[in-house]
């Protein structure tokens, strides 16, 4: 016994330890942080070649590819430059501006767009900590604009409490109908995947008939599916002047992300949603009411859709809003949420990057006439890479963590069998 | 819920354990209720006339004209005794038969329909056909999802399919001016985006739920910038689709109302009829059937017995996506309509509502399907001879009673055991 163990210390010690640096090395690569960025430079570079495939100069120039090669490459060049170009200065910083009050209006664009996406995204983000998946948006979005809207043009109220009354119907109605697939699921364990897509298409259809019926949400002497403008005392200030489309929803997505941040990582409510989101079978034998956190998570996080759509109306367009007010965020916070991996800054900054996509898309539309739809290819090739790790790592050739633990598992073996061998032979050689 | 389960307190169980499940007829009243009050609320006067033939018939059957408010308390009537005899069912037997609900929802679509009609003609073949040729992208998407989901693959991506389906079907068949080609492009369509959710599903083990929804999203941004980038500058060359023309089938065409109704379609729909039937027959009665239900339901234990898990998922979900993909061929090459952005417009949520109303079976699927087609056409009708229901709920219909069904309040939908859950080997 005693010659085993020193033989095993000895092949031990005779590895030589991995160095510091490869094991800084390997920790960059393998971490997340260097996954998300590839990620996103990945889709990128899909993006650039559609962009690159359907330009029209990069075709006519392609007839002759085998003759002139460096045309191809310049066509190629000039489509696909143009167009991040147009994407950058509509989303971050117009150089060609000639003040820097205006030069800078790309970014508070931005950070427009981004104020719905970031507070539907920690919505999807705080269910999906308690395991549950709530595609709900639309319908969640839908309702809250709806209430929200009808306190913003159907009362008088004085500013500012106007203002409060119409959030807080919003937050209210968008709990709500979150709130029914939570109880659905803790009463009879019905899907919350399934309840919260046929809810989107049940608010959608309530919106659109209200939409046309005088009295409810129609604008009155109107035939069109189309509600009033909001009233001035309901509306969110601008936080920059009437320069910049930049509201206050802005600082309340911030103040929800504070928020969501202290109940996941700070309340004893959030511990639970954890535990429930890790093992929800754990958790019922710790005490914890498994039901009744599924319930409460889906009320918080359709208050959190909810605030995107209020900020929709209340903040973006107060002029009256149709069925479409939901404008795709309901779908694009799933995306949010997981480029974030479900904490709360991580989709703050998400919910900041795909504002920036969206801001830069419409610019780079206008610019180089390259549809916005790019944007979501782009947005949901992000996902896709971010969601599976080995496949970036494989694509940019870097180690990866399970490759290295197969390896050293075969390398335990290979000397678990020597040792095993030797170990006979020396008996042998004993007797 | 409302089950009552008879447990002996000794250790073995008796022989004579009976579950009664009141579901059935508590739903079945609850509808009673709905009518009567509907009845009472809202009495039409005058007469419903149905046609049930066309111009076109070679059998001319007259109109049927039924005066409205007898016909409708006869047909709340009949929903009384259905709903007494489900009652007297379930206290003998324990369930109450499946042709209760059928015969039920017959009567009560018939009484809704001659008060939704008072004083209008409803043209019934036109109404069935128009529901059919609605539900048909339906059936081919709940077929995927149906094949999908037994094989233990989760496909909420049925939506990106048809679209992406309906997109290659218009762009080859214009092209080539062939619009057998464009069903052949279709198929390898839905093939691509099911490869997708298969590769990241299976080999990656990604959240089943996260890539369908990604996936819809990456189609939906896909199609719609080719339809803006190529297809709109080049609609002549590329997006203006050739259509099928209907065969009618001789004799079977000439059956009276429902003749027209199902023997005089586009191949699409016939096409469909063999793979309905077929689904149904390999999934339940050959070894390629009995294997998928295997992987889906106890992967390990299948495993055990030398099937290959992972293998066989992957290709029965590419073979669900080719089922998923023809389905989309309805909204172009069906129609001889050009593509659009974003035209199937949620037909694959519907689809995936009819795998879990039609209980993850192919055959209840298809009917499933039907009769969400059906509401929906039935909107339609109700809508052109000016309904007092307004459109909007009709259309909500299908979605409101799959959160019925999954919620357990109506019919009882259980998911294969080990559907969504990716099979790690070890």
């Amino acid at each position: 016994m005693s010659t085993t163990t020193t033989k095993t210390d000895l092949t031990a010690a005779d590895a030589p330890p991995p160095s510091k640096w490869h094991q800084t090395f390997l920790k960059i690569t393998q971490g997340n942080a260097i996954i998300s960025v590839l990620a996103v430079l990945l889709a990128l570079i899909v993006g650039g070649i559609m962009i690159a495939f359907t330009d029209e100069d990069v075709q006519e120039a392609s007839a002759y590819f085998f003759a002139r090669p460096g045309d191809t490459i310049a066509a190629i060049w000039d489509a696909v430059s143009g167009a991040y170009v147009a994407l950058f200065q509509g989303a971050i910083y117009n150089f060609n501006a000639p003040t820097f009050a205006r030069g800078i209006r790309p970014l508070t664009e931005t950070l427009t767009f981004a104020t719905p996406l970031i507070a539907a995204g920690l919505g999807v983000a705080l269910a999906f900590r308690i395991g549950m998946f709530n595609i709900g948006g639309r319908g969640q979005m839908l309702m809250a604009s709806a209430a929200a809207g009808w306190v913003a043009f159907g009362l008088d109220l004085p500013w500012g409490l106007h203002m409060l009354v119409a959030l807080i119907a919003g937050l209210a109605a968008g709990a709500l109908w979150a709130g029914i697939a939570g109880v659905l699921k803790a009463r009879t364990g019905a899907h919350e995947v399934i309840v919260t897509i046929m809810l989107n298409y049940v608010a959608f259809y309530l919106i659109s008939w209200m939409l046309r019926t005088p009295g409810l949400l129609q604008a009155p002497g109107s035939s069109n599916p189309k509600t009033p403008g909001m009233k001035d005392t309901a509306i969110f200030p601008e936080l920059f002047g009437p320069q910049y489309n930049l509201h206050f929803g802005f600082i309340l997505v911030i103040a929800a992300t504070v928020l969501v941040w202290w109940i996941l990582n700070r309340s004893s409510l959030g511990f639970k949603f954890r535990a429930v989101g890790e093992n929800p079978n754990a958790a019922r034998v710790a005490g914890i009411n498994v039901k009744s956190m599924y319930v409460y998570g889906m009320l918080i996080a359709g208050a959190l859709v909810g605030l995107a759509g209020v900020n929709q109306v209340l903040g973006t367009v107060t002029t009256g809003f149709s069925a479409d007010i939901d404008a795709g965020i309901g779908f694009d916070a799933i995306t949010v949420a997981l480029l974030g991996r479900s904490t709360p800054w991580g989709t703050f900054a998400a919910g900041i990057l795909f504002g920036a996509f969206k801001a830069g898309g419409y610019a780079m539309q206008a610019a180089e006439q390259i549809p916005i739809e790019i944007v979501t290819v782009v947005q949901a090739l992000i996902v896709l890479f971010i969601a599976a790790p080995p496949l970036v790592r494989t694509i940019f050739f870097l180690p990866s963590p399970e490759r290295d633990e197969r390896r050293r598992e075969k390398a335990r073996q290979k000397a678990l069998k020597a040792e095993v061998m030797a170990d006979a032979q020396h008996e042998e050689a004993a007797k | 819920m409302s089950t009552t389960v008879q447990v002996s307190t000794a250790d073995v169980l008796p022989e004579t354990t009976v579950i009664r499940s009141w579901k059935t007829p508590i739903a079945l009243a609850v509808f009673v209720v709905l009518f009567a009050i509907l009845l009472l609320a809202a009495p039409e006067p005058g007469e419903s006339t149905f046609r049930l033939s066309t111009q076109a018939d070679a059998i001319q059957l007259p109109e049927l004209v039924m005066p409205v408010m007898a016909t409708a308390w006869i047909c709340l009537a009949l929903m009384v005794l259905l709903t007494l005899a489900s009652v007297f069912f379930v206290r003998s037997f324990g369930r109450s038969p499946r042709w209760i609900v059928i015969v039920y929802i017959l009567i009560f679509v018939f009484g809704f329909l001659t008060w939704a009609a008072a004083g209008a003609a409803i043209p019934v073949p036109g109404l069935l056909a128009g529901s059919l040729g609605l539900a048909v992208p339906l059936i081919y998407g709940a077929l995927g999802g149906v094949i999908g989901e037994r094989a233990g693959v989760v496909n909420i991506a049925i939506e990106g399919q048809l679209l992406a389906g309906a997109f290659t079907a218009a762009v080859i068949a214009s092209v080539t001016r062939q619009p057998l080609l464009g069903l052949l492009g279709a198929m390898v369509a839905g093939v691509l985006v099911a490869f997708i959710l298969a590769a990241f599903a299976i080999k990656y083990f990604v959240d089943q739920v996260i890539v369908g929804v990604v996936l819809n999203v990456l189609v939906i941004g896909l199609t719609s910038f080719l339809y803006s980038q190529v297809l709109q500058p080049n609609a002549a060359q590329l997006n203006t689709p050739p259509r099928f023309d209907r065969v009618p089938i001789p004799l079977l065409s000439e059956i009276p109302v429902i003749g027209p109704v199902l023997f005089r379609q586009t191949i699409i729909v016939y096409i469909m009829y063999f793979a309905v039937a077929l689904v149904w027959f390999g999934m339940f009665r050959t070894r390629w059937g009995l294997r998928l239900r295997a992987v889906g339901e106890h992967p390990q234990a299948a495993d055990t017995v030398g099937i290959k898990v992972n293998a066989t998922r992957f290709w029965n979900v590419l073979l669900a996506g080719a089922i998923a993909g023809l389905g989309g061929t309805v909204f172009t090459i069906g129609a001889g309509i050009a593509f659009n952005k974003e035209m199937t417009a949620g037909a694959g949520f519907i689809a995936l509502a009819a795998v879990i109303f039609g209980q993850w079976d192919p055959i209840k699927a298809t009917l499933a399907a039907l009769l969400f087609g059906f509401a929906s056409n039935l909107q339609n009708t109700l809508s052109v001879i000016g309904s007092p229901v307004p459109s909007e709920f009709m259309l909500m219909l299908p979605y409101l009673v799959t959160i019925f069904v999954v919620a357990g309040v109506v019919g009882k939908s259980r998911a294969p055991a080990a559907d969504g859950k990716p099979y790690i080997k070890g």
